[in-house]
């Protein structure tokens, strides 16, 4: 990882700050999927990821209909004494809601089912946007919205619980893991796989400045 | 010889928070940034007050998320209650010992951890420290991390609620000590969010270009 030098020339053009600390720094040319490296404090400053939006854009089309699977699909089936019950994503929030457990069903929605989805619809925008390479006034916008999304997704923490569930109650009953588990942890491997190859600070690099 | 350490701040340039453009206001403040129109600040606004207002709401949400059950069961041996620590036990006991581990360090260290990092970053942050600021930049980089996946075991209850509905063989109903649990999570993130690493640096970078 090339790490890069505080600057000590007057000129100003062309460099960079760290998001940390706020060191200025000249850029350097990176090899390709090579990160460049504060100087001042080791933080990530930027990659270079040549031709990575089309892969982001197939890996977060990938992880779009699995989404949709995982939704709607039972994720485990769970049998006692020939009683059944299968639990969905979005069944698990309706019965917390059932049970007037209004904020508990109102936080597991928003991290598992409508920030993802939200994330994910941001994404390909933005990716088609580009696509048919048309200077929008909406790539802003979605690029913010995305900055403000993202650490709030918690598609990976929930398919761990999944799995921590399941060993909780392997012992008890007799446990058929369903289709939308395995779409989970598939959306999960390509949400990560989308958003390493989504380079936000190159995108926003092509917008240009009013 | 090493040039002092030349910061956007030093030299009157605002990076903005959203998408890193420098750029050089004609006005000071009220002014947005070109590209992305956030708002343009040297250093997030009133950063260590609003991050030590969601940590010390997260101190106190602590105790009911650990003391009260976060989930009951009843079953035909009868009624029980379950608190994040005995959820450990019980995986602990039952042999799963890897995944009582992750359960163990994503609802037990985790959170503590990132309370008592968050705690050091504000009042050496406050305080205007020079010290130790590499450290520290690391520390605040893994609370960033990892603080979001103490929301495991919130979701296991969520699953298992959701699922084991056998009345009047076996239920399992979440408890409010699961909301206060999350309710910690959610705030020692905004409390890492509303924080700006660069305070870290502040200081240090104001001492080295007095030294120079
Ligand atoms: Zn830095």
């Amino acid at each position: 990882m090339p790490v890069l030098s505080p600057t000590d020339s007057q000129s100003t053009t062309g460099l960079i700050a760290c998001n940390e600390c706020d060191l200025l720094q000249r850029p350097i040319a990176l090899p390709a999927g090579g990160w460049a490296v504060c100087g001042g404090c080791d933080a990530p400053l930027y990659r270079y990821t040549p031709g990575s939006l089309d892969r982001a854009l197939a890996f977060s089309l990938g992880a779009a209909v699995l989404f949709l699977i995982g939704l709607t699909f039972p994720i485990l089936e769970l049998e006692i004494q020939g009683n059944v019950t299968s639990s969905s994503l979005s069944r698990t929030v309706q019965q917390l809601w059932k049970d007037g457990l209004h904020v508990f069903a109102v936080l597991i929605a928003a991290t598992t089912i409508l920030l993802p989805a939200l994330e994910l619809a941001v994404m390909i925008s933005v990716l088609l946007l580009l696509r048919v390479r048309r200077a929008s006034a909406w790539m802003p916008k979605l690029l913010r919205l995305l900055t403000l999304v993202r650490p709030w997704g918690m598609t990976e923490i929930f398919f761990m619980g999944v799995l921590v569930a399941l060993v909780k109650l392997a012992h008890m009953a007799d446990i058929v893991t369903g289709i939308a588990l395995w779409s989970l942890g598939g959306m999960m491997l390509l949400l990560i796989a989308a958003s390493r190859s989504f380079n936000l600070r190159h995108l926003w690099e092509q917008v240009a400045p009013q | 010889m090493r040039p002092s350490p030349r910061t956007a701040h030093a030299l009157g340039l605002y990076a903005c928070h959203t998408c890193g453009l420098l750029s050089r206001p004609a006005r000071e403040g009220a002014s947005s940034c070109g590209r992305c129109g956030s708002s343009l600040r040297f250093r997030k606004t009133n950063s260590i007050e609003r991050a030590a207002a969601y940590l010390i709401a997260a101190y106190i949400l602590y105790i009911p998320a650990n003391v009260l059950p976060i989930m009951e069961t009843h079953s035909v041996f009868g009624r029980e209650e379950n608190t994040i620590v005995s959820g450990v036990a019980y995986l602990w006991h039952a042999g799963s010992w890897g995944l009582a581990l992750i359960v163990f360090i994503a609802s037990v260290v985790v959170p503590v951890l990132k309370l008592l990092a968050m705690t050091l970053l504000l009042i050496t942050a406050h305080y205007q420290s020079a010290w130790r600021p590499l450290e520290r930049a690391k520390l605040y980089r893994l609370v960033e991390l990892v603080g979001r996946w103490s929301m495991l075991d919130v979701y296991v209850v969520a699953i298992l609620a959701a699922l084991v509905q056998f009345r009047p063989l076996a239920t399992v109903t979440p408890r409010s000590g699961a909301l206060y649990f999350g309710a910690v999570v959610i705030l020692s993130m905004l409390s890492a969010m509303a924080f700006d690493p660069r305070l870290i640096w502040d200081p240090a970078h104001k001492e080295s270009h007095t030294h120079a």
